[in-house]
């Protein structure tokens, strides 16, 4: 039986035979010489990387069009530093694929242009928990603040472990000018302004009924979430950060704007 | 050991790690109350307690000039004990954050207690502390005897082994403490990835270097396979972790690519970690340890040519498969999609080749736990490499991906593919680097391998059931055309297989606990041998045959 599929398989790569026969020889030659041997590698393994990802920056055909993307307010960025810090992504997704079960129970399918100003992107990989590209808006602020504290109080099912601690913690937010302008220098549109009142920014979104707010809305929109999300008085703490992190993922564009987004997409394939 | 490096080596070695130690200083005083100051205490105490070990040796005589003549396996000895406790910690945060999933409330009320933090620190421990010295203490055993030459150097191979530790360290430690740059398996901050960069040119220069001296014509296959473990690493690590920090006085930093473009960096660099780190470094072990434990030439020595440029050739195309579905464009998930599937005729081509070396060798194989291990591995590695291909078509990952369908893919791998040869390799290195006759109990090493197989075994049908039915629960509709199960009912499904997950865990960290205590044995009790022919100069046996390593 051995030799039968030998025989079998001899004829399988007998077109091949020309091409095997090539690389043995250059191999021959490499394997005595071992610069030209690392070379060999890096080219090989070059050439796939290459070809898959450069045509990725050519950003128009790549991330959709849509108007009025929106940045992420300094006290949302500061909940999104403390989501990576955290390790929520290792459970949670930020992805809705372009299956029906998935637009049917998470809602429209993520755009690329949704994460473009995300430094890192938080797709994710496993979804322990439910995905997140979504979530903002679903639930009330009080929700959010009693899931974090101990999930199992309001989803007596849950794994997710308790972040009580984001009750606690005064958020950080002595160098958020800083923050902004290395997120500008990698590519997030911030301006002058922004990143000058990066911190009253972040004060003011907690902070409705505060003076500072006039300035917020002129330089974040009329859709920005201004409240007090964990109900605490005084300074932001890394709850109201991560709450209000949470309540604008998926609503940086209007929903109507992806969902004609979509509609291009779809009628160009 | 500090005693077998000339006094010039000490100096040096003292030098970069006072130097280390200011840095250390200085990151502590910047950071003063934050984790990136605890890292600069870190990486002070780690210089400061290894400038304490050689300043207590400093004054030793030079070694013998004769030491130039044999191998150099000092480096070796010390990075497979390294491996093994990472081996022990790393598995230990495995099981810890598999019984979290069964129990959440295991959680302390402390942050780094947390799921989302040991994650990291268990797939980092594992990977790069178990895995990476690993490769590293088997890459110098396997370069020097190949090419029958000495390390080309004494004190670069400590400065790569022990400069490694500090990254996995820092990786680790950080990741505890809230240090994280989020991007999966490359979650180390800005100053560690540089670091990094650091070590691994230095390992490749080394390799070169002894390479360059080896007295064989030919560069023996395994080397090729640690080639390229070292090289495509090299240029995965720096393209995907570019970033710009925000400060050179704290740990945060904003990585250079975003959205559609970072995730497939990510994915390139995840999937390109598995191929070169987990795959390509591992066939290295494998095609040193295995023939040479069989006594059995490989298979076929043209096969291997193949496979290898094979591997190189087509793994790099594959990233993006991780991405199916996603927002990336539909042509490059195509791409990856088609090269997986491909990746599938050098990978069994290798897993061939392993099983058929073993041709006329059965009979060891059933007696000799050892080459049992790595037969084992083998095996693992084409079941592995055949369920990733098949996870790779874009209908079947609709299905597997975001469930514990991939961490069952997973474990098979690293597992029962990359745990399982590393026990083979170290059972088959201890004694010889060790001047021992054998184990100190092949008993032990027996009942190693059952409880490592039987623990992978348990591990990965309990994801795969709970993977598949997670998969199948997101997808059910009832008649009337609603999703029939909540996102809630699938959690509360799984709950049953994270247990089984977890007893499978127990009995795999069990096993690498009897592992660790046989070593620890073998190094203390077993019998002396004499190796009269474990030198460079020892005659060439089979110099032509290629197949067989030289040593
Ligand atoms: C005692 C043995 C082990 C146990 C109990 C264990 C347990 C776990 C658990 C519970 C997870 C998280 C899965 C999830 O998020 O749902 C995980 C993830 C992971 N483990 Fe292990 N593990 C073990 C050994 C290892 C070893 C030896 C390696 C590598 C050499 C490894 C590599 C990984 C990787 C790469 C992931 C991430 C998987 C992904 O992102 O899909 N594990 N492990
Ligand atoms: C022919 C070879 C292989 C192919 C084509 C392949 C393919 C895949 C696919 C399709 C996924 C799932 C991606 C997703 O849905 O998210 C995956 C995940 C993974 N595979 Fe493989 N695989 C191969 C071999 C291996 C081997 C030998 C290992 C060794 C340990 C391994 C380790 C992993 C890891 C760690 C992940 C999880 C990544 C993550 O999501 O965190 N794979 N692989």
């Amino acid at each position: 039986m051995f030799d039968k599929l030998n025989e079998t398989l001899k004829k399988v790569v007998a077109p091949f035979h020309a091409v095997f026969l090539l690389i043995f020889r250059g191999h021959y030659r490499l394997e005595r010489y071992s610069l030209a041997l690392a070379l060999a590698i890096v080219v090989a393994g070059g050439i796939g990387g290459a070809v898959e990802i450069a045509p990725l920056f050519t950003i128009d055909e790549t991330v959709e069009d849509v108007p009025d993307m929106r940045v992420y307010t300094p006290l949302e960025q500061v909940g999104r530093d403390i989501y990576i810090r955290e390790g929520c992504s290792t459970c949670h997704s930020q992805m809705v694929r372009t299956l029906v079960d998935e637009v049917d129970r998470w809602g429209p399918y993520s755009l690329a242009v949704e994460s473009q100003y995300d430094h890192p992107m938080l797709w994710g990989s496993k979804r322990t928990g439910p995905d997140l590209a979504r979530v903002g808006g679903k639930y009330s602020d009080a929700w959010h603040v009693a899931h974090l504290y101990y999930p199992r109080d309001v989803v007596p099912e849950s794994v997710m472990p308790a972040y009580r601690w984001l009750a606690r913690r005064e958020a950080d937010l002595r160098d958020l000018p800083e923050r902004l302008a290395t997120l500008r220098m990698v590519g997030v549109p911030y301006s002058d302004e922004q990143i000058e009142n990066a911190i009253p920014d972040a004060l003011a979104q907690v902070d409705p009924d505060g003076a500072r707010v006039d300035g917020l809305i002129e330089r974040y929109g009329e859709e920005t979430n201004i409240r007090n999300f964990d109900d605490l008085a005084g300074v932001p703490t890394e709850m109201d950060a991560m709450v209000a992190y949470l309540q604008v993922l998926g609503r940086l564009i209007d929903i109507e704007a992806i969902e004609a987004a979509q509609q291009v997409v779809e009628d160009q394939e | 050991m500090i005693g077998a490096l000339t006094v010039g080596q000490r100096q040096a070695g003292l030098v970069i790690l006072i130097l280390g130690a200011v840095v250390g200083l200085a990151m502590a005083a910047a950071g003063a109350g934050e984790a990136f100051g605890a890292h600069g205490l870190i990486i002070l105490a780690f210089c400061a307690a290894l400038s304490f070990a050689v300043l207590a040796r400093l004054d030793d005589p030079e070694p013998p000039a004769e030491r130039r003549r044999a191998y150099y396996d000092d480096p070796i000895k010390v990075g497979i004990v390294l491996s093994m406790i990472w081996a022990v910690i790393g598995m230990f945060f495995g099981l810890w954050v598999a019984y979290l999933l069964a129990w959440p409330d295991l959680t302390l009320d402390a942050p780094w207690a947390s799921f989302g933090r040991l994650r990291p620190a268990h797939t980092t421990a594992v990977i790069f502390g178990f895995g990476g010295s690993a490769l590293i203490a088997t890459s110098f055993h396997v370069m020097q005897r190949t090419s029958r030459a000495r390390l080309a150097g004494e004190f670069s191979p400590w400065f790569v082994l022990i400069g490694y530790q500090l990254f996995v360290i820092l990786a680790v430690t950080g990741y505890l403490m809230g240090i994280n740059q989020s991007k999966e398996y490359a979650e180390a901050e800005w100053y560690a990835d540089l670091w990094l960069v650091v070590v691994w040119v230095t390992y490749f220069v080394l390799y070169m270097r002894t390479l360059a001296r080896r007295n064989e014509p030919h560069i023996y296959v395994a080397n090729w396979y640690y080639m390229a473990f070292i090289l495509i690493v090299a240029v995965l690590h720096i393209f995907n972790n570019i970033a710009v920090p925000v400060s050179f006085g704290g740990s945060q930093s904003y990585i250079l690519w975003s959205g559609v473009q970072d995730a497939m960096m990510q994915w390139w660099y995840g999937h390109n970690a598995v191929a070169f780190f987990l795959t390509a470094g591992f066939l290295g072990m494998l095609y040193y340890y295995l023939p040479k434990r069989a006594e059995r030439p490989i298979y076929s020595y043209r096969l291997s040519i193949l496979s290898f440029w094979g591997i190189v050739f087509f793994y790099v195309w594959a990233g993006s498969h991780h991405l199916h579905y996603t927002a990336l464009p539909h042509w490059v998930q195509t791409l990856g999609m088609t090269f997986s599937v491909m990746l599938l005729v050098p990978s069994w081509a290798t897993a061939a080749n392993a099983l058929l070396t073993l041709n006329g060798a059965w009979h060891k194989v059933r007696d000799d736990a050892t080459l049992r291990f790595m037969m084992v591995a083998a095996i693992f590695y084409g079941l592995t490499t055949f369920e990733g291909s098949f996870l790779a078509i874009r209908g079947v990952n609709a299905l597997s991906h975001y469930t514990d369908w991939t961490v069952a893919h997973v474990h098979a791998g690293a597992l029962g593919w990359n745990a399982i040869l590393i026990f083979g390799a170290v059972y088959a290195a201890v004694p010889v680097i060790w001047r021992r006759e054998r184990m100190w109990s092949n008993r032990l090493v027996e009942w190693h391998f059952w409880l490592a197989v039987m623990g992978t075994v348990i591990y990965v049908f309990a994801m795969w059931n709970s993977g598949i039915l997670q998969g199948l629960m997101w997808r059910t509709y009832t008649d009337a055309g609603t999703l029939q199960y909540s996102f809630i009912d699938s959690v509360s499904a799984m709950i049953p297989y994270y247990v089984a997950r977890a007893v499978g865990g127990t009995a795999f960290l069990i096993g690498t606990g009897i592992g660790v205590f046989n070593i620890w044995m073998t190094i203390r009790q077993a019998p002396e041998a004499h190796l009269a022919l474990d030198r460079p100069t020892s005659p060439a046996g089979e110099a032509d045959d290629r197949s067989v390593p030289a040593e």
